[in-house]
């Protein structure tokens, strides 16, 4: 079991988590991520690390209250335990001699975002951070992205409650022209990754992407994460999580996300009727 | 083991019964086609007694030959014969630690029963069924009661068993005999490998595997779960820093193989492995009381002729199908199934498509509706022996389908060997070894799947065995058994 020693609510929706896991914690590095299983009944989801302390021996996740398994996640507190962590797992992100680099982090990819950013800011990169949200209740690690020695944060919302109005594919085009990046990276929604892409590719911008297919055991072992890139079927967990943008079929990836999403539903709902009862 | 022979002269001489080989009990095809119940119900004690009776008891047994694990068969079924079911366990155990597992899943009609005299007049003693039935007898009982195998003196060594499938556990197993401390890593949430996350549960019941790895924690090996080692922990890390003395690396089968043709990333398109790794270790056929989801196709193509597109093919069956088809693109002959797991597909309604080869996954909206498959005629032999399917021009036709099943096989997986630059691999990235398990890398050992690639439980179970010994001597231990 790992007992859970942290939780916070950072939005309606989304929830931060640390876990007492300290192997893991030892050998955790941006980029990477961890599977979970709540219980004994769960299933096995991958979580990309937030956060970490390898003197502390914890570790942090932060989710969004999508289905069944992160809707149970959300009612644990510190003193609550999980049955099941595992990690570091996927290659790190490669942070050395990047030089200029954008990172978008939209939505809950921004906790993903954090440590990349963090990791490419002490490898000495000149780093800008563009985050991005639908509004300002949705926008996550402001703060902790302000204390990181950045060259610039840019904060967008798609209806201008904090930051600027607009995608962040406006600023990250603005850098590409201004050809101040050699490279640039994206996390977030597929459709966020895709256009990210799109943007950067007209400029000859290189871009890594943080894919987030399903999974079931994040070893290798099932083939259930696998992305086309460049032509190629490659597997998020032991090929990734980190992909060349400008190569990945993201209608395929988006189309595979999708794959159990009326299943989901139905365990959700099931889910919530329950706990409404009992709690 | 003393072989029989030696039984005092007292006793009356076994005089062999010409009874037929006795069947084994199973369960009706349309019945058991539509849950994930045993379909083999297993020998009652009259037809094990019978079974054994059969056996004449050859002064020079050539079934032990064929054992990978030379399990002493003449005397267990001697023991049998006399009603001394505990010894017959042991001498089970002397060789093999899991026998209600082996007994079920091992391809005896190529080793033990092959090897059989009475083979030759084409019904061989039913050796895995002897050997099953003495392993549910000895699982029957109270834990305290169950043969336990005598663990050594403690020798002070520490050995790292990397793997709880049947390699890391048959080594660990034997470790614990040398004496030396066992610590099983096991990177998913439960153990037993592929006994637990590929193997159906009609073919070999969870429950089963659990209760054969609970005897490895009575001789006092320790199991760790949720560890990967080549992620959590290096090779390395565990020499260097955990304090281990050697390691055995069991990591079993790597990435699944897909067919590398179009359309094989639409969704309902599945490897075996995640099919059944769903079903098995996830237990997707309880959803949503277990939360794991697994998509449910009407019509179901599985590609694959071995016991792993059988397994698939029969789940999928069970999950509700109204249709599989198995789609291979030799002749029957040539399929390296087990007889008797195509005998039971074929009874529970499995539609054989032989000399079919795929070209092609086809779908709409991203999902899958049907497979295009060329057919093949058999051609020379190829460097396997078997032979060689070729395309019949023009012969494209489309299987209708919404669920295609891949069971290719798998090749070797990368997170130990990336992580241990120094250790040698094959050019398949297969772990290399000699001929004991040994790797160029002092105090490492590996065997089973991340050695030979795909193969059978008992193989696997063979090389955990051997490598103990290796490591043994590797530890300075007297050479022994």
């Amino acid at each position: 079991m790992f007992p859970i020693v942290y939780q916070r609510q950072l939005s309606d929706s989304v929830f931060e988590m640390g876990v007492q896991a300290p192997a893991i914690a030892r050998k955790a590095k941006a980029g990477q991520f961890l599977m979970l299983r709540v219980d004994e009944h769960g299933e096995r989801i991958p979580l990309t690390f937030s956060d970490w302390s390898a003197e502390e021996g914890w570790i942090r996740f932060i989710f969004m209250r999508v289905g069944k398994t992160t809707h149970q996640l959300s009612h644990l507190v510190a003193g609550d335990s999980l049955a099941d962590v595992v990690g570091p797992l996927g290659v790190p992100t490669h942070v050395e001699g990047v030089g200029r680099v954008a990172i978008v982090g939209g939505g809950v990819g921004a906790a993903v975002a954090y440590p990349v950013a963090r990791a490419m800011a002490e490898a000495g990169n000149e780093v800008t951070v563009i985050l991005g949200a639908r509004n300002k209740e949705l926008l996550i690690l402001e703060d902790e992205f302000r204390a990181l020695p950045l060259k610039q944060l840019i904060v967008m919302t798609d209806d201008g409650s904090a930051g600027e109005k607009g995608l962040v594919t406006a600023p990250l085009k603005s850098l590409c022209e201004a050809g101040a990046l050699d490279h640039s990276m994206a996390i977030g929604p597929a459709i966020m990754m895709k256009f990210c892409a799109a943007t950067t590719k007209e400029f000859g911008v290189p871009i890594t992407v943080s894919l987030n297919p399903i999974m079931v055991d994040g070893t290798g072992m099932c083939g259930a994460c696998r992305v086309s890139v460049d032509g190629h079927t490659k597997f998020g967990c032991v090929d990734g999580p980190d992909f060349d943008g400008h190569a990945v079929d993201f209608e395929e990836l988006m189309s595979r996300q999708r794959v159990y999403s009326d299943l989901e539903r139905e365990a959700d709902a099931d889910f919530s009727r329950e706990c409404s009862c009992h709690r | 083991m003393p072989p029989l022979d030696e039984t005092p002269a007292q006793k009356p001489r076994h005089k062999p019964s010409r009874a037929p080989r006795t069947a084994m009990p199973e369960r009706d095809a349309l019945e058991r086609a539509r849950d994930f119940d045993e379909v083999s119900l297993g020998y009652s004690e009259e037809q094990a007694l019978a079974e054994a009776n059969r056996c004449i008891q050859c002064k020079n047994p050539t079934c032990i030959e064929g054992c990978p694990v030379n399990i002493d068969i003449k005397s267990f079924i001697a023991r049998i014969i006399d009603g001394d079911y505990a010894g017959g366990v042991s001498v089970l155990k002397e060789r093999n630690a899991l026998p209600a597992v082996c007994g079920r899943v091992c391809p005896q009609e190529e080793q033990c029963e092959a090897s059989c005299v009475l083979a030759r007049k084409g019904e061989p003693i039913a050796i895995g069924r002897l050997e099953r039935w003495l392993g549910d007898f000895d699982l029957a009982c109270d834990l305290e009661h169950r043969c336990a195998p005598e663990v050594g003196e403690p020798t002070g060594k520490r050995v790292a068993v990397v793997g709880s499938g049947p390699a890391g556990l048959a080594c660990a197993g034997e470790l614990r005999r040398f004496g030396h401390a066992v610590t099983i890593f096991e990177s998913l949430h439960a153990p037993g490998g592929v006994l637990t996350y590929g193997i159906p549960e009609f073919r070999l019941p969870k429950a089963i595997v659990q209760a054969e790895i609970e005897m490895l924690g009575v001789m006092g090996a320790e199991l760790v779960t949720d560890i990967v080692v080549g992620a959590t922990h290096t090779l390395d890390e565990l020499l260097a820093e955990e304090g281990f003395d050697a390691v055995f690396v069991g990591s079993g089968a790597g990435l699944p193989l897909f067919l590398g043709i179009p359309g094989e990333n639409l969704n309902g398109v599945y490897s075996a492995n995640e099919f059944l790794t769903r079903v098995n270790l996830m237990k997707a056929y309880e959803f949503p009381s277990y939360d794991t989801p697994v998509w449910r196709g009407r019509k179901v193509a599985v590609v694959g002729g071995g016991n792993v597109a059988m397994d698939a093919a029969r789940t999928a069956k069970r999950l509700g199908a109204e249709e599989v088809f198995l789609v291979y693109r030799r002749s029957e002959e040539e399929m390296p199934a087990r007889r008797e797991e195509v005998h039971h597909a074929r009874q529970e309604g499995i539609e054989f498509k032989m000399l079919c080869s795929p070209q092609e996954i086809v779908g709409h909206d991203g999902w899958v509706t049907g497979m295009v498959a060329t057919r093949m005629e058999l051609g020379e032999p190829d460097a396997s022996g078997r032979r060689a399917p070729v395309c019949v021009m023009d012969s494209d036709f489309v299987i209708d389908c919404d669920t295609v099943i891949v069971a290719l096989g798998t090749r070797s997986n990368p997170l130990i060997s990336q992580t241990t630059p120094d250790l040698e691999v094959t050019s398949r990235g297969y772990i290399a070894t000699d001929e004991n398990g040994a790797t160029n890398k002092p105090g490492v050992f590996a065997g089973g799947d991340i050695v030979t690639g795909s193969a059978t439980v008992i193989l696997a179970m063979g090389a955990g065995k051997k490598a103990a010994r290796a490591i043994d001597s590797w530890l300075g231990g007297a050479a022994r058994g």
